[in-house]
């Protein structure tokens, strides 16, 4: 990017945020579905960037990142949905009305518990290395998966396959002792007399989201911490030499991911209303590693380029094939589902083998470039 | 006791498929290092391939036996995995032999969709049941019921894997094979033309997975293209378990992730007093498998890898 020097550089952030303001509100003029792709893109972008903190800054490959996505799903449908009292007498006599926690209680909650998963995720896989590891983190999130489709008995924790539904929707600044009735983010609102639908309202909240976790992550890998994971990426007896905890710092990666991934979580459970496992099989998983590898591992802009593209392309290639009307061309065996896989397949294949260090990779990584021409 | 028994028959037939579906897991990673996520889509198109010759047979000639058409196509499927598991080594994996290594990764997994996309445009979607080609049985046997496909399945392992194991330690190819896991570098230096290696173990892996895609389908009767899903991961756990590049490990793995399969999902109603039922059986593989690695890092016969690996 060589039109971001130090002088335009503010410009250009500027340009951007103004962009990425505006974007929901042109989108909604297509429709709410638009915005709605948006949303999910956002939400994707977060849990890309929370595993590239696994996989991209310490090289740990994590194919259950999607569990602490589903942890932070579920502690939020179980705080914010009259799960608990339905199906908890001695609950429902101390919460009446039900748990509606508050957002801003929920979300740290959700995090810790993600990361407590995390923590103990990575405590015994922490002698393990590269395919190992796989597929322990893979058989974890097998694990909670098959837990969350089968604590409907004997004890209604999770609803099974059936899921949590009427799951609150996020209010804001709510302050009931001031008489304030907050921000509904699910319902339409008015402002300025523009019209703002309860989608775009999301789309701000996730945005908003997005903007700290690059902020953090880029703090991260430019302190001591994620140098560390880089030089535990790079050769893990080097570091270990050099007088770097391994253990802690990896602990402290697979800790740190996962929270990412449970905010997102309860962030998708308040902004879908509705949580069942279905959305957390492990293709998920292996969809977001896609993400984080395709667009450029370890580098922030590669990874969100990642995220938005793979999650976001579906949709509109649904769109596409919906026009085109495919099904009928080929005596519907090509239904726009089956189209849009294919393509992503496609995608996935032929990215990698132009450019197998993702789309957008990183410029600092050099050792493995220079290295190549070289053995050739 | 005849519960028992019956689990472990239902056990060493369910192991002995992931054995060998294992086999082309940590041939495949043994040499080149590869994640192959696509092995179980390949099972699955075998499996698939065999159901479209048997039932297209089946109409256009009525009286051939059950034995021969089974035999015919397992031998005409097997020659259709083995081509198309070329192609996609030659495709996908083979430019980014030197690249980083999550790229080849990634191309996996996208060749597995796109083998299950296509496989669901080509047969549709829907379940299509396998039928039963082998007269006979069920057989008793000390209390427990074992029939004539199960039979087949451990003769087909057994026979497989006494093949494998004469190609891999008495051949010129199986020298060669274990020269290039060992170093392909070394081994090139030594007139061993590592490609033609790596293009064999891919083969030999395609037929090892059809043959156990055909006797998943006959035993439980039908075929489908998500069918290679999960066979794919459980040998991918097996292939872990015993030790990943360890052919005897990956044999070892699959038996013992059957049997503690099929026993646990028996008993653990029962153990359990009916709180966690049989729908837990497909976790019983991961937790024995993080109890096992946590002990032992590298498998069950996994040799100490060096750390630069």
């Amino acid at each position: 990017m060589d039109f971001i020097n130090r002088q335009n550089k503010y410009v250009v952030y500027a340009l951007g945020a103004l962009a990425l303001c505006i974007l929901p509100l042109l989108l909604q003029y297509a429709g709410n579905f638009w915005v709605r792709i948006a949303d999910i893109a956002l939400l994707y972008v977060l849990l890309a960037l929370g595993l590239n903190i696994v996989v991209g800054y310490a090289g740990l490959l994590d194919l259950g990142y999607v569990a602490f996505f589903a942890i932070g799903a579920y502690m939020y449908g179980l705080m914010a949905s009259p799960h608990l009292s339905e199906n908890f007498p001695w609950f429902a006599r101390m919460f009446p009305q039900g748990l509606h926690t508050s957002v801003w209680m929920i979300i740290p909650m959700a995090a810790a518990l993600a990361g407590i998963f995390g923590i103990l995720l990575g405590a015994p896989t922490l002698k393990l290395r590269g395919d190992y590891l796989a597929i322990v983190t893979l058989g974890f999130g097998e694990i909670i998966r098959v837990f969350l489709n089968n604590l409907d008995h004997p004890v209604n924790l999770t609803n099974g396959p059936k899921g949590l539904g009427q799951i609150d929707a996020i209010t804001l600044f709510k302050f009931d002792w001031l008489g304030i009735p907050g921000i509904n983010l699910g319902k339409r609102h008015e402002v300025f007399g523009f019209d703002i639908s309860a989608v775009t309202n999301y789309y701000y909240l996730f945005l908003v989201l997005v903007v700290l976790s690059v902020i953090i992550c880029h703090r991260l890998e430019l302190s001591r911490i994620g140098r560390a994971w880089m030089a535990i990426r790079e050769d893990e007896i080097a570091a270990k030499a050099m007088g770097i905890n391994t253990r802690n710092m990896k602990l402290l990666a697979f800790g740190m991911g996962a929270t990412f991934g449970g905010i997102s979580g309860s962030m998708f459970a308040a902004f879908q209303g509705f949580v069942s496992p279905e959305s957390f099989s492990l293709t998920e998983s292996i969809m977001i590693v896609a993400m984080v590898v395709l667009g450029g591992i370890g580098h922030l802009p590669g990874v969100i380029l990642g995220a938005v593209l793979l999650s976001s392309l579906p949709e509109v290639l649904r769109w596409v094939s919906g026009i085109f009307d495919l099904q009928a061309i080929s005596g519907g065996r090509l239904d726009p589902a089956i189209l849009r896989q294919l393509l992503i397949a496609l995608a996935m294949i032929i990215v990698m083998l132009l450019r197998p260090r993702g789309i957008w990779p990183t410029p600092e990584h050099g050792k493995s470039l220079q290295q190549q021409p070289a053995s050739k | 006791m005849d519960v028992l028994l019956q689990q472990i028959i239902n056990g060493l037939v369910l192991g002995s498929m992931y054995a060998l579906v294992a086999l082309g897991y940590t041939m495949v990673y043994g040499i080149i290092n590869l994640i192959n996520f696509a092995h179980g889509e390949v099972l699955m198109v075998g499996a698939v391939t065999s159901w479209s010759i048997i039932v297209t047979a089946q109409e256009s000639m009525p009286g051939i036996p059950g034995w021969l058409l089974l035999a015919v196509a397992l031998i005409i499927s097997c020659v259709v995995a083995a081509a198309l598991n070329f192609v996609i080594e030659k495709v996908a994996y083979r430019p980014l032999r030197n690249s980083p290594k999550l790229a080849p990764l990634i191309t996996a997994i996208g060749m597995s969709i796109l083998l299950q996309t296509l496989a669901m445009i080509i047969w549709k979607p829907n379940y299509k049941s396998y039928p039963n080609l082998l007269p006979g049985g069920p057989y008793e046997f000390g209390g427990a019921v074992v029939t004539t496909t199960q039979i087949m399945a451990l003769v087909l392992t057994v026979v497989s894997l006494a093949v494998l194991t004469y190609v891999v330690n008495f051949t010129r190819l199986g020298r060669a094979m274990r020269a290039t896991a060992e170093n392909p570098r070394v081994a090139a230096l030594m007139g061993v033309k590592p490609d033609m290696v790596i293009s064999a173990t891919f083969i030999i892996g395609a037929i090892l997975a059809t043959i156990a895609g055909i006797m998943w389908a006959s035993n439980y009767g039908t075929v489908q293209h998500t069918m290679g899903f999960l066979p794919g991961l459980k040998a991918f756990t097996a292939a872990v378990f015993g030790g990943i590049g360890n052919l005897a490990g990956a044999v070892v793995g699959g038996v013992l992730l059957g049997l503690i399969e099929s026993i646990g999902s028996g008993y653990i109603g029962a153990l359990t007093g009916g709180v966690l039922g049989s729908h837990y059986s497909d976790i019983f593989a991961f937790i024995v498998l993080i109890g096992v690695l946590t002990l032992r890092p590298s498998g069950l016969l996994g040799e100490r890898v060096a750390d630069r690996a």
